[in-house]
């Protein structure tokens, strides 16, 4: 238990190394990216497309969202930036799963009911906050489909990557054409889960922000654990 | 609570609205005279990881039934010549390949003398570093069969190939060189190979993107010393295997 004037220790330095780091690495990862689709900026094979949504067929894409100047620059930025991009990722699940923080970040099949509670009391369709952990069980499935994202956006990238050497990779997302287009598909989410997260964190707990950078919380929400 | 923490957030906030068009500004940055070199470096590393790490000679690229073939106007051409004159360059009317550098027993092969030699043909997918793809059927010498007549020396450890096309080259390591799918195509979907795809022989192999595969063949060495390439100078990964 903490008192008011003794903030909750929220995040371990870990988490919150690897949380600011994953945000620069994600721009660089997803800027140097649009730079290297912009060389064929279409999906499917030549005189094949695949029939599928592609907001940025034939580009163009803006330069202030491009990392690399050109093809080449794009090319070493991504497979730089790839390598500490994975080894965060690494790290972080190594910590949730040694230090047991999965337990509170999991989305679980018995998560499904306390979501719903959850998605009622945010619609004002339940008055109280339904109880809850340190993160409750919407926040639990927002956090386990981001990783779960980041480990799509990985693979496929490493499926595009090797498609020859690592045929069996680029098998599961359906070949190197569709393993080209997961990918990319993974940067739109991505970027639509940084936005509404970052409108989250601002219209509903500014002082998580703070969490995310001392490491304690002393918001409007105090841990429930 | 130290005053550092209580200005966190109020900093973080103005260093935000900083640092956010500064960032962008960068865009369409190749990373300046400070990184770029440290960039192009690090690629040898993941360069080794390609080569080390994830290749392997034993494994077969998938073959495709000849009806998948991309069209052959969808299956785009280009050379460095005709970039710069809007004509593919001709081959010289006494052109010959020569296999030199680190071997026993230099070779200078015609197209005839290479088309008796022992044959594969399969129909594969293209990777471009662009990132699109197509199907065509390629038929050719395995390089291994070259390799075999020319005996390289222990010392070869890459290749080097060599272009009449504007001084386009490739270098290669030994490995990738070596794998059965590698050859000398001199055909294209069944025909003589065009001018417009690298005729009378080009390099091919569906380990490797398309800028690895030397076009307009004039000469292959092996050598000691790893050499560079024509894209691979300007900044392209050198390995370029898939």
């Amino acid at each position: 238990m903490t008192g008011p004037d003794l903030p909750a220790k929220r995040h371990h330095g870990l988490v919150r190394a690897a949380h600011w780091l994953n945000a620069v690495l994600l721009l660089g990862m997803i800027a140097s990216g649009l730079q290297i689709y912009l060389a064929y900026a279409h999906f499917g094979l030549r005189g094949e497309p695949l029939p599928l949504p592609n907001p940025l067929d034939g580009g163009p894409v803006p330069a202030w969202a491009r990392l690399g100047g050109w093809l080449a620059g794009g090319l070493n930025w991504h497979f730089a930036l790839a390598w500490p991009f994975v080894i965060t990722g690494l790290v972080y699940l190594a910590f949730l799963a040694f230090s047991g923080e999965w337990r509170s970040l999991l989305f679980r099949p018995r998560d499904v009911g306390p979501a719903l509670q959850m998605q009622l009391y945010y619609l004002r369709l339940r008055r109280d906050h339904p109880p809850q952990g340190k993160h409750n069980a919407l926040q639990k499935g927002a956090y386990t489909f981001i990783v779960l994202l980041g480990a799509i956006a990985a693979l496929s990238g490493f499926a595009i990557y090797k498609p020859v050497q690592l045929a069996w990779l680029t098998g599961l997302f359906g070949g190197y054409e569709l393993a080209r287009y997961w990918h990319f598909l993974s940067v739109w989410i991505f970027v639509g889960f940084t936005l509404l997260h970052v409108v989250l964190v601002f219209a509903v707990d500014p002082a998580s922000l703070r969490a995310m950078i001392t490491g304690r919380y002393r918001g409007r929400f105090p841990s429930h654990d | 609570m130290t005053d550092a923490r209580r200005l966190t957030r109020r900093d973080f906030l103005r260093l935000g609205t900083i640092a956010a068009p500064a960032t962008l500004a960068a865009c369409g940055w190749d990373g300046g005279p400070l990184i770029e070199p440290r960039l192009r470096a690090w690629s040898r590393v993941n360069d080794w990881v390609g080569e080390r790490v994830l290749f392997s000679r034993a494994r077969l690229a998938r073959e495709y039934p000849a009806e998948e073939r991309t069209p052959e106007r969808d299956f785009p051409m280009y050379s460095i010549t005709r970039n710069r004159t809007r004509r593919f360059p001709a081959a010289p009317d006494d052109w010959a390949l020569e296999v030199g550098g680190l071997v026993r027993r230099p070779l200078k092969l015609g197209l005839a003398e290479l088309e008796r030699l022992p044959r594969v043909t399969y129909t594969v997918k293209h990777y471009c570093v662009e990132g699109w793809t197509a199907i065509g059927t390629w038929t050719g010498v395995p390089l291994t069969a070259i390799a075999d007549m020319a005996g390289p020396a222990a010392e070869g450890r890459y290749l080097r190939f060599d272009s009449f096309d504007s001084r386009y080259y490739n270098g290669w390591d030994l490995a990738s060189a070596m794998h059965p799918q590698t050859i000398l195509a001199y055909a294209f979907n069944d025909r003589p190979l065009g001018i417009e795809r690298g005729a009378p022989v080009r390099l091919y192999s569906p380990v490797k993107l398309g800028y690895k595969l030397t076009k307009y063949l004039t000469r292959i060495s092996f050598t000691s010393e790893r050499p560079g390439g024509y894209w691979e100078d300007q900044g392209y990964p050198w390995f370029g295997g898939v």
